[in-house]
């Protein structure tokens, strides 16, 4: 069979069909996966959120507001079991980091004391800034059960109270501005 | 035999990595774990099979001077597919919180559409040959880019980590500079190198 000619009408056919053709293969693909996305992206903002506060049964990724901190906002998820507040977890973040920004999702208890920390997005260093994941060393779990009120977010070489990465002072006190961020906003508007 | 031919020559003859140096941004991009790198191959190999399916079937109905306009529609479309599955399905975090695999590959599915690999086996191949070649051409080719990118992974990830698909077996930290950019260049130009070297051995005997 030979092949199609370039006239116009032939051109303008050919791409319209085309075009039909893959947007309605696109449209069922979307409907079909649009439920399985939405699933699995609020099952993984609640595993994130579980993994900084108490346990909670309700569906925090429902519950959640955001504190202007710095001309840019601190979002706070709440975490209830039955009608008590059992904790906030607050995605907070720091534009003082090696590498672009870093993203910390901070569990608070009620009161402000800190429960657990979670890395959300990073840029750092493998092998150097990464020392501040979970999975690599418990460097973090020094934040563990501190109220910021008491305890000061500062590496100690700027007179605070954290222990910093060796050889990764700048992730340190990233980490620290952004805890720190999260406490403030807390203190400003968070508990609700 | 000339079909096997077809399917084979992806794998070292005319791999799109190691011989051909086509699709290298998601090669270096991608390959900092062997599963990373083998998971950013098969989503190219679907592509690249589906599209070539495609293409060889309705290639004779497009007049010439919208073909490619006309590729890169299917091509997309089929990208767009596979980024909606894989948001859908492989977006789980790990254990600890590590990145769910959607996340970890991020950019490079959606920049499939603009792998030249793809395009160019439309353009060269399925366009001109029959359906059950272009499939096993399409097949090929992606699996051949599927094992640059596991094996580029592996060496990236057993020097720079220790570990292999994620199981470590050598604790602490391992060549850093591996697991970075960097890493990346050195790595590929010594497989190159290495394979190279296995194919002049071949050619002589």
């Amino acid at each position: 069979m030979a092949k199609k000619e370039s006239t116009f009408t032939n051109m303008l056919l050919t791409l319209f069909i085309v075009t039909l053709a893959s947007s309605a293969a696109l449209g069922f693909v979307y409907e079909f996966t649009k439920e399985p996305i939405s699933i699995a992206k609020s099952a993984k903002k609640n595993l994130a959120i579980e993994r900084v506060t108490p346990s909670f049964d309700n569906n925090p990724g429902n519950e959640m507001f955001g504190v202007p901190a710095d001309g840019d906002s601190v979002y706070f998820y709440i975490a209830r079991n039955g009608n008590d507040t059992v904790g906030y977890a607050a995605e907070t973040y720091s534009n003082i980091a090696f590498g672009g920004t870093l993203k910390l999702l901070v569990g608070f208890l009620p009161d402000g004391t800190v429960k657990e920390i979670a890395v959300l997005e990073h840029k750092e260093t493998p092998g150097l800034g990464d020392k501040m994941l979970k999975s690599k060393t418990n460097w973090s779990t020094q934040f563990e059960g501190e109220n910021p009120s008491e305890y000061t977010l500062k590496v100690k070489k700027d007179g605070g109270d954290v222990d910093a990465i060796t050889a990764s002072t700048i992730t340190s006190r990233a980490y620290c501005d952004a805890v720190q961020r999260a406490y403030d906003a807390l203190e400003k508007g968070g508990k609700q | 035999m000339n079909q096997g031919r077809n399917f084979l020559k992806g794998f070292i003859k005319e791999n799109p990595v190691f011989v051909l140096f086509l699709g290298l941004c998601p090669t270096l991009g991608t390959t900092g774990s062997a599963l990373n790198g083998l998971s950013m191959g098969l989503a190219t190999t679907f592509v690249l099979v589906l599209s070539n399916v495609f293409i060889s079937v309705f290639a004779r109905f497009i007049p010439d001077k919208v073909r490619i306009p006309s590729y890169i529609v299917i091509i997309a479309s089929f990208v767009t597919i596979v980024d909606l599955l894989m948001s859908a399905y492989t977006n789980t975090p790990g254990p600890h919180g590590e990145p769910s695999l959607y996340d970890n590959l991020g950019i490079f599915i959606p920049l499939i559409v603009v792998n030249c690999i793809v395009l160019g086996r439309a353009e060269a191949f399925a366009s001109k040959n029959s359906v059950l070649s272009s499939l096993l051409d399409g097949l090929g080719i992606g699996l051949g880019f599927a094992f640059a990118l596991t094996l580029l992974g592996t060496v990236r990830e057993v020097l720079g980590n220790g570990s292999v698909f994620g199981y470590k077996f050598i604790t602490g930290d391992g060549i850093l500079i591996f697991i970075m950019a960097p890493g990346a260049f050195l790595a590929l130009g010594y497989l190159i190198m290495i394979m190279n070297k296995i194919k002049q051995r071949t050619a002589k005997v």
